[in-house]
């Protein structure tokens, strides 16, 4: 079953919210602003992650005749920031930015009863909602697409988009689901048991995607 | 968390704090399209209750419902307990129908702790005797988080950002009225001085605990010295249910005393709330004037009272009770 998570990117509890030590997804080892760590190899670059999502804002911009009623949604905790990135881009480009907003999938996870209760990350729709709108879900990784099929009940509850699109910073493969993203920041091939680490300037000090060993 | 919640005083800081933030999230749901969330589908919650209760009994069939939990309610009226039944065959006839979580209010204080030897499931508290009723010590501070902490602090939601992982820490709460019997006090004070507040507890002398002063809070008999260095009052009902001999002499003399009036909510300083854990005695502990003021968080109690139980509900069973050994592997 550990197959079904992305490890640890979006295991985190609320990094840097002053909740105690261990969060619910007992994460000991990402601390925010940790360097990089020995078994860990970069495989984007700040530089190369930022021209990845200058590219994912135009597509979303070109697939969506000028952002036209979009909503980007971005998944705690990195899709958020993830997300706000991609709506400043669109900003610059079209002169209104995007409304931005947050989706908590804990409650529609199909593992949580496999591990303790996790604390609830925020949810934040923008005020106009998101019925008739187009919205692009945000996220760091792509990987067992279980998140994601969580993440569409989670919007069922908020109303009736009139599209629902996917954003990715990398995509690892390995689907379990028939889930695909419609912007892909990196197609990654890993093997099942490494793992993806996503680190962001907002709260990881610095930007860059690792890839490491399975087992530590 | 724990698996069970018996006593405000098995929460750690950080366990009340996570509840606090859940509900933090929570509350938003109440202003959804779909006021449910699936997270507790097929998990059976059993409201147990051998004392009239009508909030809180609402309240968690409320939470447990918008968790999509299925609930059974059994009140001690109309049912075997009327025949005689003892509660712990009541429980093994529960335990039988596998309900996962089981909401007891009992008359005996410990009822809820006897409970936990019979039933596999969790057990929460919500009201024993005169001992403790921790949800609404949860819901209290919520609450007062809500009203009195981080910028924005308002009654309205909004900019809740800053509230999150915070604690009451100097706020000042007194507590007034008939402590003696009132579970809520006694949970109040454990939680509030876990969560760093300064818990002032205020009554007459014969509805004072005896032991009060091995409690984490001050006592005074004093009403009018204490209203001014007061961030919270909280009045309590005086329970003449409970009352088996007399404690003071007449209820005018009580309300002269111990009564929350609008000239009394005059000196209190400007931001302070007056809370109530309800049902109301309108003119005999709060005026019906304070009762109705904007300073009265008594109906957002209510409110807060539903998804502060959704967190505890969620926070107990929506995960796994114990670390799989999966987790220990990671």
């Amino acid at each position: 079953m550990c197959a079904m998570r992305r490890e640890p990117v979006d295991e985190l509890g609320p990094s840097g919210q002053g909740h105690s030590g261990q969060g619910p997804g007992g994460v000991s080892d990402s601390g925010p602003g940790q360097p990089e760590q020995q078994g860990w190899k970069a495989v984007l670059t700040p530089e190369e992650i930022r021209r990845a999502l200058t590219r994912i804002a135009h597509e979303i911009l070109e697939r969506t005749h000028g952002g036209e009623g979009i909503v980007l949604l971005g998944i705690p905790t990195r899709g958020v920031y993830l997300a706000r990135r991609l709506a400043a881009r669109i900003g610059e480009f079209e002169g209104s930015p995007a409304p931005v907003g947050s989706l908590d999938v804990t409650m529609h996870r199909d593992d949580l009863r496999l591990r303790p209760a996790r604390a609830l990350q925020r949810t934040q729709v923008p005020p106009d909602g998101v019925d008739g709108k187009t919205v692009v879900l945000v996220d760091d990784v792509l990987f067992s697409g279980r998140t994601i099929r969580a993440a569409l009940d989670a919007l069922n509850d908020l109303g009736r988009p009139r599209a629902v699109q996917l954003a990715v910073l990398v995509d690892r493969g390995h689907r379990e689901l028939p889930i695909r993203a419609d912007y892909v920041g990196k197609n990654l091939p890993t093997a099942h048991r490494e793992k993806v680490r996503v680190q962001l300037a907002e709260i990881d000090g610095e930007d860059s995607v690792l890839l490491g060993e399975g087992d530590k | 968390m724990n698996r069970h919640l018996i006593s405000a005083g098995d929460l750690s800081r950080g366990d009340a704090i996570l509840i606090l933030d859940t509900a933090e999230e929570l509350a938003s749901v109440g202003g959804r399209a779909i006021r449910k969330l699936p997270t507790l589908r097929g998990l059976t919650v059993v409201n147990l209750f051998y004392e009239d209760s009508t909030r809180t009994r609402t309240s968690f069939e409320a939470a447990a419902k918008r968790l999509s939990a299925d609930v059974i309610n059994f009140s001690a009226k109309g049912s075997s307990v009327a025949k005689g039944e003892s509660l712990k065959d009541t429980a093994l006839t529960l335990e039988a129908m596998g309900a996962d979580a089981v909401v007891i209010r009992h008359p005996a204080s410990g009822a809820p702790r006897r409970l936990t030897d019979w039933i596999s499931g969790s057990v929460v508290n919500a009201g024993d005797g005169t001992h403790e009723h921790p949800t609404q010590a949860l819901l209290d501070a919520f609450t007062m988080r809500q009203r009195l902490v981080g910028q924005g602090a308002s009654g309205t939601d909004g900019s809740d950002a800053d509230r999150r992982g915070q604690g009451l820490d100097g706020i000042r709460v007194t507590i007034v009225g008939d402590v003696l019997h009132s579970r809520v006090a006694r949970s109040n004070v454990l939680l509030l001085s876990t969560l760093g507040a300064q818990v002032t507890l205020v009554a007459p002398p014969t509805l004072m605990p005896h032991a009060v002063e091995t409690w984490p809070c001050r006592a005074s008999y004093d009403l009018d010295a204490e209203l001014r260095k007061s961030d919270v009052m909280m009045m309590l009902r005086v329970q003449q249910e409970r009352m088996t001999a007399a404690y003071f002499p007449t209820v005018r003399e009580y309300r002269r005393r111990y009564g929350l009036d609008a000239g009394r909510m005059a000196l209190l300083p400007e931001h302070a709330i007056v809370m109530h854990p309800g049902p109301m005695n309108r003119g005999v502990e709060i005026a019906a004037e304070v009762a109705d003021s904007d300073r009265s968080t008594i109906v957002a109690q209510v409110a807060n009272g539903v998804t502060v139980r959704m967190a505890v509900l969620y926070l107990m069973l929506g995960g796994a009770g114990e670390e799989t050994p999966m987790e220990s592997a990671r």
